[in-house]
């Protein structure tokens, strides 16, 4: 299996880093601008279609390439083709937003494939130095379309910090990855896992209490959050919506992977700190969206209380840990999108409206959305039949099966502080008398998406018992150590 | 375990859900569609009672277990089944919530011009919900559907309801939420625990009775504010002072039952040591909330808050029915609750008949109204002293089963009880003497509109059924008898060790 010549496991990831370089030349010769963004946006979504169907293809039995540094099985399968569908998703929606918003230029897709390419890397990855490269090469592009827009000042802020504090958490867990390195001697995932089999050194927890800080940054979750409601807010909206669904759902795997895929046998020392961290990210993602009058910043607290959720399964530290962090964040990324559709749908003659009370009418001037609009909204906030219930049903029958009561309750009183703001944007949307008249024309993307994601939501109960069986056959192959 | 050749209970759960189907459909100008949605939305849920009552007629009242069961594949890997029957217990709130949301749509027929399609809708829903809640046999899909009634009814109370609809819709929801998530940690704790969400296999599962203290709180605590208890009870008269009048007679008919159904269904008989332990702290908060909420009522000024507050201390005596463990109380209980459901919403929905006409719900802006509306005072009148306890009517059967169970739990309870009978009396005859009689002086009064014949439609049904249980009690006690039984059977020993000690505690007094 230890082929070194067998690239197989990773085609997805090789046609993607072709398609990104040969969309590069693409933007370079094709004249006019706009018709090269148009041409690149579309060979982006097709390349990402054909990556998902190369991930499917190369099926789901375990294997590795270069030389054991790559690793692919059931678990990254099901996590490629959500982080593609996601992305896929958020770009579909981006034809007017890049005309609205004069970012219509080719570099936008082709910076979001690249970063794609660097989250399927973090996915697969089976050594810390690829796991870094492929962190590398997912941030730096987010990075520069966060500051896309440069003429605006609050995109280069934003852009500004999320370089700043994107760097400081890749500095962070560089050197918690090198610690590890040098306590354990190795630098793949299987050697370590190995080596602390054995035995735990001090300097080995020390090193992985920085990677999970580095990580803990990646994902947005408290107490490193802080860059989140600014980033989201000062970037353009559909950046916002990018931001919100794909990254965190690489850099959550990431976590998944190292916490209870190589960390396994150390999981006393470090579940302790990943329960802090869930219990701060409920905790002040909903305490923190209470007061926000910016949907895009609402979003962002909202994110970083479904992060500390997510995070409770992994605290959780067994198998239904793992498959409930999976449910999860594909309930997350759907009703995420199916928000951002709607939020991107939100025009005043072209100009984008975040506040919350802008919603205000919605439910009389377009009924659908705001239908579909509440049934996302109670899914959120986990109010069952809806979707998002049974995100929360498996997080937290984890955590009790796992002996960990008190998050559960911690975590569920959060789910009723997280509710208010949830039904606030209801009440808006149905009580409130319309003051700004919203423009009637919605993209055939955007209700597609939205009116998708709602009606996903509403009937997930159904679909449940199959996605818990692919899940359950995933997640025993978080690592595999050969032999 | 008796199960039927085609799914009746399902049907019957899920009838509601295709006349929203048909709500959605339905094209044409803003009138049209309000007319048709009315309609739509009658003949739906008309036709469900119906179908209620042939599941009645068919339920066999000396069968001890779940009857019409449906089972369903759902979540088998993780060992959650759907799984619906019904029990003695049970099949009485059922008939009651398909019999109360006809009457509530055709109270809402002209007090709700717009948005009428929504509103349909929105009841249709909530009726799906209450049955699926009734219903349910595991626990999963049970706090689907319990869990699920807080969606309609918040947007009832906040699109539909009064001046400040806003804050009461939150504070219903947020409310109701914060107990049931720790209801919803205790159920993942049990499934934990037992491996099992099936409600039968659950209930014969002997819980530690170190877990069975902390799930009995946990279960309380979402009961309780469903019930509600005091002091957990402040939800309430905002809710029903900003809801729709047919909001509130569902809200008062059928969604305070769920407390009392849970209670009977998962506190009693899967924690029964627990239930032993408690029952003196539940008797004081019941005792409580008797008397405190009586005396709030008195002072009142508004009509539906007054009636929510009775509802309150009627709860009360629910609680301490089920509470005193023993058959009398238990049947007393349950038949409490129907009743109530009865009596509450005719109320509300007297307020409501009154409130349309004149639109204010301050006491003394009436008075004499029985010179206007003799009919109207007459109706008023009877479910009025319904809700005193007349004998004759529903309201006593219930009230004197509980006063008969106390008695024999602990004689203080049943005093205090008491004096909640008297209070309950003085608060309502006194609304009615200032709402009704008097001499009507102002013109707005003298004006009034008699009842329309819709009006009478809605009112009169109640009162049958108010009259003729209250003299047929038998009628609803032998569908329930059998299960309640087979309830406290089920906390068998501890039942035994607390009438052990009541038997002391009377011959204490005794001597």
């Amino acid at each position: 299996m230890m082929d070194l010549l067998n690239l197989q496991p990773a085609t997805a990831e090789i046609f993607l880093a072709l398609a990104s370089l040969g969309l590069v030349l693409v933007s370079a010769f094709v004249a006019p601008q706009e018709k090269a963004s148009k041409l690149v946006r579309r060979l982006t979504l097709i390349s990402f279609a054909i990556a998902i169907f190369l991930t499917i293809y190369n099926g789901s039995t375990p294997a590795y390439a270069f030389n054991g540094q790559f690793f692919t099985s059931s678990f990254m399968v099901y996590m490629k083709v959500i982080i593609l569908l996601g992305a896929m998703g958020i770009l579909l929606m981006a034809k007017r937003e890049l005309k609205q918003d004069q970012i219509d230029r080719p570099e936008l897709p082709l910076l979001m494939l690249l970063s794609v390419v660097g989250m399927m890397l973090m996915v697969s990855a089976n050594d810390i130095i690829v796991l870094y490269m492929g962190l590398e090469l997912q941030s730096l592009p987010l990075y520069v379309i966060a500051a896309i827009r440069r003429e605006s000042l609050r995109s280069s802020e934003a852009g500004l910090k999320y370089f700043l504090l994107g760097a400081l958490s890749s500095g962070l867990l560089l050197y918690g990855a090198s610690l590890l390195y040098g306590f354990t001697g190795h630098t793949s995932y299987d050697g370590i896992k190995i080596a602390l089999e054995n035995d735990v050194s001090p300097g080995a927890v020390i090193g992985m209490v920085f990677l999970i800080s580095g990580l803990a940054f990646k994902i947005s979750a408290a107490p490193f959050h802080m860059w989140t409601p600014d980033v989201y807010e000062g970037s353009p909206s559909i950046v916002t919506a990018f931001f919100a669904v794909v990254p965190k759902l690489a850099a959550m795997t990431l976590f998944l992977r190292f916490t209870y895929g190589v960390l396994a046998d150390a999981s006393d020392s470090w579940q302790q700190i990943v329960m802090i961290i869930a219990v701060l990210s409920m905790l002040i993602g909903a305490g923190g969206a209470i007061m926000q009058t910016d949907i895009k910043r609402l979003m962002a607290y909202s994110s970083i209380a479904h992060m500390g959720y997510a995070l409770v399964g992994v605290a959780a530290a067994s198998d239904l840990g793992i498959g409930a962090v999976m449910l999860y964040m594909t309930i997350y990324v759907i009703s995420s999108i199916g928000v951002f559709a709607i939020i991107l749908s939100l025009k005043q003659e072209g100009r984008p409206l975040t506040r919350i009370e802008d919603l205000a009418g919605f439910s009389k001037t377009h009924p659908v959305y705001a239908l579909a609009m509440m049934v996302l909204m109670f899914s959120m906030a986990g109010i069952p039949p809806m979707g998002g219930f049974f995100g929360k049903w498996y997080v937290f029958s984890a955590a009790i099966a796992s002996g960990h009561v008190a998050l559960a309750i911690i975590g569920v009183l959060a789910s009723v502080i997280g509710a208010f703001y949830y039904i606030r944007i209801i009440k808006v949307m149905y009580v409130d008398d319309q003051v700004i008249s919203i423009d009637n024309h919605i993209p055939r993307s955007n209700t597609m998406i939205a009116l998708g994601a709602a009606v996903l939501m509403a009937v997930f109960l159904f679909g449940l018992g199959v996605l818990r069986e692919q899940i359950t056959a995933a997640v025993p192959f978080v690592v595999f150590v050969a032999g | 375990m008796e199960t039927t050749t085609w799914p009746v209970l399902t049907v019957l759960t899920f009838l509601p859900l295709i006349g929203v189907v048909f709500l959605l459909l339905i094209r044409g100008d803003e009138d049209v569609v309000s007319r048709n949605a009315r309609n739509v939305a009658l003949w739906v849920s008309g036709f469900t009672f119906l179908l209620s009552l042939t599941l009645l007629i068919n339920f066999d009242p000396t069968y001890a277990g779940y009857q019409f069961v449906d089972k369903g594949e759902w979540l088998a890997a993780d060992g959650i089944g759907f799984m619906m029957g019904v029990d003695g217990i049970s099949m009485p709130f059922i008939v009651l919530s398909a019999f109360l949301t006809p009457l509530a749509i055709l109270a809402s027929w002209q007090s709700v011009q717009h948005r009428v399609r929504e509103y349909m809708i929105a009841f249709l829903a909530l009726e799906t919900l209450m049955i699926g809640t009734f219903a349910a046999l595991d626990l999963v899909v049970f706090y689907l559907f319990f869990e699920a009634v807080l969606i309609p009814m918040f947007i009832i109370i906040g699109i539909w309801g009064g001046a400040r609809r806003v804050y009461s819709a939150f504070k219903f929801f947020l409310y109701t939420l914060a107990g049931s998530v720790l209801m919803l940690v205790a159920i993942l704790v049990m499934y934990n625990i037992a491996g099992t969400t099936n409600i039968p296999q659950l209930t014969d599962f002997a819980f530690d009775p170190d877990v069975q203290f902390w799930l009995f709180l946990a279960f309380f605590a979402s009961f309780a504010v469903k019930m509600p208890m005091w002091p957990v009870h402040t939800w309430l008269p905002d809710a029903h002072v900003e809801a729709p009048t047919a909001g509130s007679m569902i809200l008062a008919g059928v969604l305070l039952k769920m407390g009392g159904y849970g209670f009977l269904r998962f506190s009693l008989p899967m924690f029964p040591d627990a239930s032993v332990t408690f029952a003196p702290m539940i008797f004081v908060l019941s005792i409580i909330a008797i008397i405190y909420t009586s005396l709030v009522a008195l002072a009142q000024q508004d009509m539906k808050k007054l009636i929510a507050y009775s509802s309150v201390a009627h709860m009360g005596f629910v609680t301490i029915g089920i509470f005193s463990l023993n058959v009398q109380g238990v049947a007393g209980a349950m038949f409490q609750m129907i009743s109530h459901g009865l009596i509450s919403a005719a109320l509300f929905f007297a307020v409501g008949v009154v409130y349309d006409r004149l639109h204010t719900r301050d006491i003394d802006a009436y008075g004499g109204v029985a010179d206007a509306m003799p009919r109207y005072a007459v109706f008023f009148m009877i479910m009025m002293l319904g809700s005193v306890g007349l004998p004759g009517t529903t309201g006593f059967v219930g009230e004197f089963l509980v006063m008969v169970g106390a008695w024999q739990a602990n004689i203080l309870v049943a005093i205090f009880t008491a004096t909640g009978i008297v209070l309950g009396a003085t608060y309502m005859l006194w609304l009615y003497r200032r709402v009704v009689f008097g001499r009507a002086e102002k013109d707005e009064i003298l004006s009034l509109e008699p009842l329309n014949q819709r009006e009478i439609f809605i009112f009169v049904p109640l009162t049958i059924l108010v009259i003729w249980y209250g003299i047929f009690p038998s009628g609803i006690l032998e569908i329930m008898d059998v299960s309640i039984m087979t309830v406290l059977d089920q906390m068998d020993l501890a039942s035994m060790e607390l009438s052990g000690n009541s038997q002391i505690a009377t011959t204490g007094i005794g001597e």
